[in-house]
């Protein structure tokens, strides 16, 4: 009887340990977000989403173009660093057991552990040296370098998932291999590279180093790929270190406006995620 | 030696089965050579013997069926073991009935022993031996899955048919000669045929037996149809 | 070893010492068969007989195997299969699959599934009159015409294998392989699919690798009996399980196999 109590005594402290951890772990989080949201608020309006940015002392102005800028921005890393990514991945999975395969598969790897500013540094190297400017280009390719192993790796999981008979099931009915990758496997394997991408996108939102030397940043809307950009970190970045105070508080709300980008894409993902998991039963 | 089946139970039912079967083939044997010696040695109490030994042979005949079914059932035979079964179904019927024949034999007796012997008794002493060895000859076929005594017991049906037709005309010439003897006679007659009949259900016998361990049915040659 | 001598039915495919290897593993020893036309052939044998690798090589699909090599001949309808030049792609056009376990694509609609092969080849036509003619040969139009933007998911086992099967019929192949295609279903599917491979037979050559030795007995015209890559014995199926010639045959159907 007295085993009985002592287990369950026991039992109980465990568990108000764990609950204890849980809670000690989320105070970042929370303490993040409550700083977050309750600076930034303030700043909030409908002015903040579209105006540009003022000098400082002038009220008013907003982020409007760096959210254009890092929309702009992200499209171009998608556009080059899907394809690239996705493509290595089916690759990987379907063809990725030879020397080539090894070889590309270490290079992501350590791509992935490569510090974010140093990708900058090299897309400066390679891109804004020769073009002589800073300019988007540069910084999306900078982030689809970012990109790229994640994806990946990502990829060639979610497609070596999709099962062998699916693969033979199309091959026997005399389909090419080719059109069996793209049209069979990967249709399958859709759903989690889709959340894939999704994920790699809300992580290339919210990337500054690789932007500060590549894209650097720009007061005024720009659609130009040879032309510097504005974007949200940078953005954020140059208003935090400045010794403005209502700058500072510019800074707080754009924080807050990347939180809620970032938050909704991640949103999004899992959204997206659970009702193909429902359509799956 | 031929492996054995993986299955050490059904190895045991197929012998089972066949224990079975040899068992009542022994039983029948007994009975005919008593019945015909019932008769020839005029004992009335022997044949009333064979009489009684014949329900063990009716409760075989019930229990190999059963056998056979089961196996069916639950074992789906193939091959080697199929032609078995369907062998063991049809000479399970064989030696009932001549089981039933030792009895009639065996009737026969009952009123022959009341009535001074006939000549041809010794003829019919010889065509009973004849016919129980040919009963001995096929159950032996059968256990040694042995094709050449089979055919040897087919052969052996035209003696017997020879010594049946002598005794017969012999029993005609006698009733025609004395018409005392007619009781007497057509009695002989009948047992003797019996004994023909017997003869027969051998030969039918052996016939399973080499369509059991070649795989072709020898039957009935005459009415088949053009093999494909 | 042995050809059937069947004697109406021309052969759909003939096989002359075919060989195959895994890597350096000798997995099919001179196998010579012949299987008719527009009748059931069941191939049986011991796990690890080969058996699944030869229908596999009948559609080449032993070559996505790495390591897999085959050499002889193999003849459709004359034309010689593994020779050089001969297209494995449209090869399986000819000659279809279904597999062990069935295996619709999960993110396509039933309609989806069974026009697959059409679309897939880039092959025009009445995509809706030939999903519903694969259907009712599939026996399982009367269970699905009302759902046929469903997922596959939402199908029995048994269903799903043959809408597997009218998706292999829909590419319109002279030659249908089956590798144990009820072994992953319960009686009823079995019997089914059983059922409906006897309608089956009057329009495609079929030929069915199974590990159950009473289902080849009841499907098949003619049985072939693979051991350790060899072919063993070919024939009439009635003759296989009634009086075989082999003594290994007889062991294997009669269940003697130690």
């Amino acid at each position: 009887m007295m085993r009985l109590h002592l287990r369950n005594a026991v039992n109980v402290a465990a568990t108000i340990a764990c609950g204890a951890t849980v809670l000690i772990a989320m105070a970042p989080l929370a303490s993040v977000l409550w700083l977050v949201v309750s600076r930034g608020a303030a700043g909030l309006s409908l002015d903040f989403f579209t105006h540009l940015p003022t000098p400082v002392g002038e009220p008013g102005g907003g982020v409007g173009n760096a959210i254009a800028g890092t929309a702009y921005l992200v499209g171009l890393a998608c556009l080059f660093g899907l394809p690239v990514g996705i493509g290595a991945g089916v690759y990987l999975a379907e063809r990725g057991d030879g020397r080539l395969g090894h070889a590309i598969r270490f290079t992501a790897e350590v791509l992935s552990g490569v510090p974010s500013i140093v990708i900058g540094i090299v897309a400066y190297g390679l891109l804004v040296v020769p073009m002589r400017r800073f300019s988007a280009l540069a910084g999306g390719i900078a982030l689809a370098i970012l990109m790229v192993p994640m994806l990946a790796r990502t990829t060639e999981e979610l497609v070596r998932l999709v099962p062998r008979s699916l693969r033979e099931a199309s091959l026997a009915l005399g389909v090419h291999e080719w059109k069996t990758s793209l049209s069979v496997v990967l249709r399958t394997a859709l759903g989690g590279i889709v959340t894939a991408v999704l994920l790699a996108i809300s992580r290339a939102a919210g990337e500054t180093a690789p932007l500060l030397f590549t894209a650097l940043n720009n007061q005024y809307w720009n659609a130009k790929p040879d032309q510097p950009t504005a974007s949200l970190t940078v953005q954020i970045y140059n208003y935090a270190i400045s010794p403005y105070e209502d700058w500072h508080q510019k800074a707080w709300t754009a924080a807050l406006v990347l939180l809620l980008l970032v938050g909704s894409l991640n949103l999004a993902a899992r959204l997206f995620t659970r009702g193909r998991l429902r359509d799956a039963r | 030696m031929a492996p054995a089946h993986t299955d050490k139970q059904y190895e045991q039912e197929l012998k089972d089965l066949r224990d079975l079967l040899l068992g009542m083939g022994g039983k029948v044997e007994a009975a005919i050579a008593a019945s015909v010696r019932s008769i020839t040695e005029r004992d009335a109490e022997l044949a009333q013997r064979v009489r009684a030994s014949d329900v063990e042979v009716n409760r075989l005949e019930v229990e190999v069926d059963g056998a056979c079914r089961r196996i069916l059932a639950l074992r789906q035979p193939a091959a080697s073991d199929l032609r078995f079964i369907t062998t063991a179904l049809k000479i399970v019927t064989d030696l009932e009935r001549m089981g039933d024949l030792a009895v009639n034999i065996a009737d026969r007796a009952v009123d022959l022993a009341q009535a001074p012997p006939l000549r041809p008794m010794h003829d019919l002493a010889s065509l009973a031996d004849l016919s129980e060895s040919q009963l001995r000859k096929a159950l032996d076929a059968f256990v040694e899955k042995d094709v050449l005594k089979a055919e040897e017991v087919m052969k052996g049906d035209d003696l017997l048919d020879a010594l049946y037709l002598k005794i017969f005309n012999d029993l005609l010439a006698i009733m025609m000669e004395d018409s005392r003897t007619i009781r007497r006679a057509t009695s002989l007659m009948f047992a003797a045929k019996h004994l023909e009949r017997f003869g027969d259900h051998a030969m039918n016998l052996a016939e399973m037996v080499i369509y059991m361990v070649r795989g072709t049915d020898v039957r009935h040659p005459r009415s088949r149809a053009v093999p494909e | 070893m042995n050809d059937p001598s069947t004697n109406s039915p021309k052969p759909k495919i003939v096989v002359d010492r075919l060989n195959a290897w895994f890597k350096t593993a000798h997995v099919l020893h001179d196998v010579t068969l012949s299987i008719p036309a527009l009748s059931v052939t069941a191939i049986i044998g011991p796990s690890g007989c080969g058996k699944s690798t030869f229908l596999r090589c009948l559609n080449r699909m032993h070559e996505l195997t790495p390591g897999a090599r085959a050499e002889g001949t193999l003849r459709l309808d004359g034309q010689d299969l593994l020779a050089r030049g001969v297209d494995a792609v449209h090869l399986r056009r000819r000659v279809g699959m279904v597999f062990q376990r069935p295996n619709p694509f999960p993110t396509m609609s039933i309609f989806d599934n069974v026009a697959s092969g059409l679309r897939l080849n880039g092959i025009g036509g009445d995509h809706q009159a030939i999903v519903e003619r694969c259907l009712r040969h599939a026996a399982l139009w009367d269970e699905v015409k009302d759902r046929l933007k469903g997922a596959p998911s939402s199908l029995s086992g048994g269903q799903q294998q043959r809408l597997c099967i009218a998706r292999a019929l829909a590419v319109e192949p002279e030659v249908l392989l089956m590798d144990e295609p009820a072994s992953a279903l319960d009686p009823i599917a079995t019997a089914k699919i059983e059922d409906l491979i006897h309608e089956l037979r009057q329009r495609y050559t079929i030929a069915i690798v199974t590990h159950n030795m009473q289902q080849a007995a009841r499907v098949s015209d003619t049985t072939a009996f693979f051991y350790m890559g060899e072919l063993v014995e070919a024939g009439a199926t009635e003759q296989i399980f009634t009086n075989p010639r082999v003594q290994r045959t007889e062991d294997y159907v009669t269940g003697k196999f130690g």
